[in-house]
């Protein structure tokens, strides 16, 4: 976490409202009690504050995450996985027409410490963007304080599996990981282990669905096994994924528990493609070229997969990888 | 309010679907693990994901399986059901060095017991590379296996997914 006196965060404030204001490059960020207002030099647009830091929040967790984070139709960014391009309508087929759209690039580092810098001053200390709306009391109003050690949550990232010997470890009462309101009925027995001495280090076995019961954040996926660059990474939803994803590659959900629908939309224009609607021990892939928000009433079990292997995006981008996991 | 969580198993899932708008269902590669697993022979690795050369494969577990081995780390969730897994330190390794998914062991596999897990549904057990394995299953299972395309991976894409 870099904090506003880093020497590549501009930032100046507090404005009227107690909140600080940042510039990146030609973007200019500002809120107020209501709303974050984003501007560049063709245009300017305002995101409801709780949405903005909803999203800011996952951007930010992810590291920039895979592809394009949307935080709504105009803005949003498109990770090089070492430097960044911030956007405003670059995937809204209006903007587009209208050559309104504008993309800035970054050096990861420096858009990095600008996101993190203004999540932490943006966030009063009654307001968690990672909970689900029910768990948390509104962002709305004047500055109050700074929930810093909610915004920032270290990521779980499992090297084999979590359980193994040495890896991450599961999450119990003791480890501040009390069991969800909406997950009270899930089983928290942990498997039988019996490992012959000497193999302490190589026999592993967790509960996974109590792993994800304990889990105090919504739609954050994270690491807990690995097979070379296929990729584990459940996460728990309540309510509406706070960004929409554009996919740089194949993503795959298997659904644990519960249902998601996910609204699919064409990645570059945002034009609607399908719903999907998936339910307990569902299998879909999301293709390389769409956008997927997901939508979950009751909290539920997802595990997202995914291959992150560094050669995909660019073997798709070029046609030599498929946009779609498999014909048949 | 007492929250009901919905998980799954053979004898009572409820499976999703697709409303298309403007899109070929097909691109979605979208089916149901426990009915992947209810169609499917004791023991045999269907995929259900695929993404370049990882697969996740649905497996029926009933009875008593072979042994297998790999070259690399591979996991199993285990869906429904009640599965052991006996592990053995290969003395010699079985899958060949650099070989991608799990590969067969003929008969008993010669080495170190290294323990076992007993998994109940929800439970997750690392398949540590260099080891042999096998599974129990009293009653019919599912198991979820994270592992890369190999000799026994079946991929049977049109029987399986909505299109
Ligand atoms: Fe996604």
């Amino acid at each position: 976490m870099s904090t506003s006196q880093d020497s590549t965060v501009k930032a100046s404030g507090p404005n009227n409202f107690g909140y600080n204001d940042f510039v990146l490059g030609n973007f200019k960020f500002n809120r107020d009690e209501y709303f974050a207002h984003v501007s560049w030099p063709t245009g300017s647009h305002a995101i409801s504050i709780d949405d903005f830091l909803r999203a800011l929040q996952r951007d930010c967790a992810w590291d920039f995450f895979y592809g394009t984070v949307n935080f709504d139709h105009v803005v949003g960014t498109i990770n090089h996985y070492g430097n960044v391009d911030l956007f405003a309508g670059r995937f809204n087929e209006a903007y587009r027409k209208a050559e309104l759209d504008y993309s800035e690039n970054f050096q990861t580092p420096d858009i990095r410490s600008t996101f993190h810098s203004m999540l932490d001053n943006w966030t009063n200390s009654t307001f968690d963007p990672f909970a689900s709306p029910a768990e948390t009391q509104a962002p709305w109003g004047i500055k109050s304080g700074s929930n810093t050690e909610a915004v920032t949550r270290r990521r779980v990232a499992a090297a084999r599996m979590v359980g193994v010997k040495g890896d991450e470890q599961i999450r119990t009462d003791a480890t501040g990981h009390p069991i969800n309101r909406m997950f009270a009925d899930v089983p928290q027995d942990e498997p039988q282990v019996f490992a012959e001495p000497g193999f302490e280090g190589e026999i592993a076995a967790f509960n996974l669905f109590a792993y994800l019961s304990r889990s105090n954040v919504t739609w954050n996926p994270s690491v807990v096994s690995v097979c070379k660059e296929s990729l584990y990474c459940p996460t728990t939803e309540e309510y509406i994924l706070p960004i929409v994803h554009g996919n740089d590659r194949v993503e795959w959900f298997i659904q644990l528990s519960d249902e998601i629908v996910w609204d699919v939309a064409d990645r570059e224009t945002g034009a609607p493609r399908a719903k999907v609607t998936m339910r307990a021990g569902d299998c879909a892939a999301m293709p390389a070229d769409i956008r997927h928000q997901g939508f979950s009433s009751k909290r539920s079990m997802l595990l997202v997969w995914e291959n992150n292997s560094a050669d995909l995006p660019a073997l798709i981008a070029s046609g030599k990888a498929p946009q779609y996991p498999v014909s048949f | 309010m007492a929250y009901k969580t919905v998980f799954g198993s053979l004898d009572n899932f409820s499976k999703g679907r697709i409303d298309i708008i403007n899109d070929d269902p097909k691109h979605y590669v979208f089916s149901n693990l426990f009915e992947v697993a209810k169609k499917s022979k004791p023991w045999e690795k269907v995929a259900v994901g695929i993404n370049q050369e990882y697969v996740l494969e649905a497996i029926r577990a009933e009875g008593q399986s072979g042994w297998y081995s790999c070259d690399h780390d591979e996991t199993v969730i285990c869906m429904d059901g009640n599965v052991e897994v006996n592990f053995v330190k290969l003395d010699t390794p079985v899958a060949a060095s650099g070989k991608s998914g799990a590969v067969a062991v003929n008969g008993e596999p010669v080495g170190k017991k290294m323990g076992r897990v007993v998994l109940q549904q929800g439970h997750q057990a690392l398949l540590p590379k260099g080891s042999a394995y096998s599974f129990t299953a009293k009653k019919t299972g599912v198991l979820l296996q994270q592992t890369i395309i190999g000799d026994l991976t079946k991929q049977r894409w049109a029987q399986i997914c909505l299109s």
